[in-house]
């Protein structure tokens, strides 16, 4: 379980980029966080990832604290951040090196082969396309089997068949370790391809400000009337988070999830 | 999962590795205009369109070569200057990764230091030479020194400057699988460097031949500086051009030895091949 209890970020000029986020994710949930620019998704990220440390508020995974980065967070960021000096293994590796170098090799290879990336292990980063790099960095976020995901955006860069492909690798991946997912993304698509819950988030300073259940079964298929629907109503909340916020109103309307 | 066509299409194409042919072909295209001109100018003093006196011709800068090298000379300026190069290059590099590493790591020391060594950057370095030879003598030592100058500046400046500009990014990677500070170092920061380090070393090593001519024009009875002075004093065109000459040929090996040694280290960079 992990519970953000009334969380807010201030910046050192005085920015507030969030506003008291409560939010609690039962173990294996997948939730996407929606919203426009500059509503704080990466910075709630960052929090949770332990980058940056909050103002007010608490991170709590399973009872435990999260001040910093934490063996059971991982982090998969918006662009790969492979280490191009290492090849495509050796990357995915990079956080096992605790490991015995048998059982290392064979996580990297289950991971590698998880992404479609087996025949890949010894090349260079840079002699990958955009997608396979990504799916590198998410074989190297999910190798080390963390308790939470945390992914910004990270298909945002790819084009949309690329992005289907990665959303399948992600969701088999997923399936076997079942860890909670908080996903950013600006594809209302994206959030109904992949969520179960779709958190709308409102700008200036970062509010929750809606939370949509996305109880449909999968596969999904983005074209059939549940997924369009929750589409509808996904975007009927961003519209909404858009407007002028009404007095009072987020800190009530983020108490009910 | 099945592999969508356009993932795979964007990937980087293999480099076409390089023939014998290719290669070939480029040596025979570096050596067109220097062979042109060693052809020129032999034909121009045969033909008597020059005298040959202060520009000797090619077959007798060969002759001088052949005897200074016969007579076991060759050898042993070349020896000398070699382990003056050698000494300087040593000292020289490690002060300058020393001091690279602290003022780009740590912004105290860059306060500290930076400015102070900005601005011996921009005395001349012959500027030392009558310094050195008053605090350091006319042996060996000044001359070191003088070399060691020389190459610490260059590598100084690429190692601040390549730590400096490490991408805070993939930091922040190292930082996400709680690496500590010794293993952020070894596993980031030292690699993430490295390029830009070694090619500060190679025009550390550049200079170093730089500077050893000067530092030998200071008094020195053996080296390839001092065939110069000896050339110039008695008026051996063919001398001076031969020591010339053996200069281009140390500098340009001791690069290839530095870079061959140093290519396995940088093999992952896109343009390492491009520009080593």
């Amino acid at each position: 379980m992990l519970t953000l209890d009334s969380l807010s970020k201030t910046y050192s000029d005085g920015t507030r980029a969030l506003e008291r986020i409560d939010l609690t994710v039962p173990q294996g949930e997948i939730v996407a966080l929606i919203g426009g620019s500059g509503c704080g998704k990466t910075t709630l990220l960052r929090l949770v990832a332990g980058l940056d440390r909050a103002s007010e508020g608490s991170i709590v995974l399973d009872g435990e604290t999260i001040a910093q980065p934490h063996p059971g967070v991982g982090l998969v960021f918006q662009e790969p951040r492979l280490l191009p000096w290492l090849d495509v293994a050796d990357n995915v590796g990079f956080g096992l090196s605790h490991l015995a170098k048998t059982e290392r090799k064979a996580r990297i290879a289950h991971a590698l082969e998880m992404v479609g990336l087996g025949e890949h292990a010894r090349r260079w980063p840079r002699e990958l396309s955009g997608g396979q790099q990504q799916r590198v960095s998410i074989a190297r976020a999910f190798v080390a089997n963390p308790r939470v995901l945390l992914l910004d955006e990270p298909f945002s860069a790819l084009d949309a068949f690329t992005r289907k492909d990665l959303h399948g690798h992600l969701l088999a991946l997923w399936q076997e370790t079942k860890p909670t997912i908080l996903i950013v993304t600006h594809d209302v698509g994206e959030a109904v391809a992949l969520a179960d819950r779709a958190v709308v988030m409102r700008p200036k300073p970062g509010r929750l400000d809606d939370a949509i259940p996305l109880a449909l079964a999968r596969p999904r298929d983005p074209a059939s009337p549940h997924s369009e629907a929750a589409t509808r109503r996904i975007l009927a909340a961003l519209d909404r988070s858009l407007k002028p916020a009404q007095a009072a109103a987020p800190t009530e309307a983020a108490q009910w999830w | 999962m099945a592999e969508p066509g356009a993932d795979d299409a964007k990937s980087a194409p293999k480099p076409r590795r390089e023939t014998v042919w290719d290669q070939g072909g480029r040596v025979a295209l570096g050596l067109i205009l220097p062979l042109a001109l060693v052809i020129g100018w032999e034909s121009a003093v045969h033909t008597g369109l020059a005298q040959g006196r202060l520009m000797p011709p090619p077959s007798r800068i060969a002759v001088t070569l052949y005897d200074l090298a016969a007579s076991g000379d060759l050898w042993m300026h070349v020896q000398a200057t070699l382990v003056r190069v050698a000494l300087g290059f040593a000292f020289g590099a490690v002060a300058g990764i020393a001091a690279g590493a602290l003022t780009g790591a740590l912004p105290t020391a860059r306060h500290i230091l930076d400015p102070t060594l900005q601005a011996l950057r921009a005395v001349p370095s012959l500027a030392w030479v009558p310094l050195f030879i008053l605090w350091l003598g006319i042996l060996e030592t000044p001359k070191v020194a003088l070399i060691a100058v020389g190459v610490f500046f260059p590598v100084y400046i690429g190692v601040a400057g390549a730590i400096a500009s490490v991408d805070r990014k993939l930091i922040e990677v190292g930082r996400i699988f709680r690496l500590s500070t010794l293993q952020l170092a070894r596993r980031i920061l030292l690699p993430a460097v490295l390029p830009a380090t070694l090619t500060a070393l190679r025009t550390g090593l550049g200079l170093g031949f730089l500077f050893v001519v000067a530092a030998e024009l200071m008094g020195a009875s053996e080296g390839l500086g001092y065939l110069l002075i000896d050339g110039q004093q008695f008026s051996k065109a063919d001398q001076i051009l031969a020591a010339i000459i053996a200069f281009a040929i140390l500098g340009k090996l001791a690069d290839t030895v530095l870079v061959a040694v140093t290519r396995p280290l940088t093999r992952w960079q896109d343009t390492a091949r491009e520009t080593l």
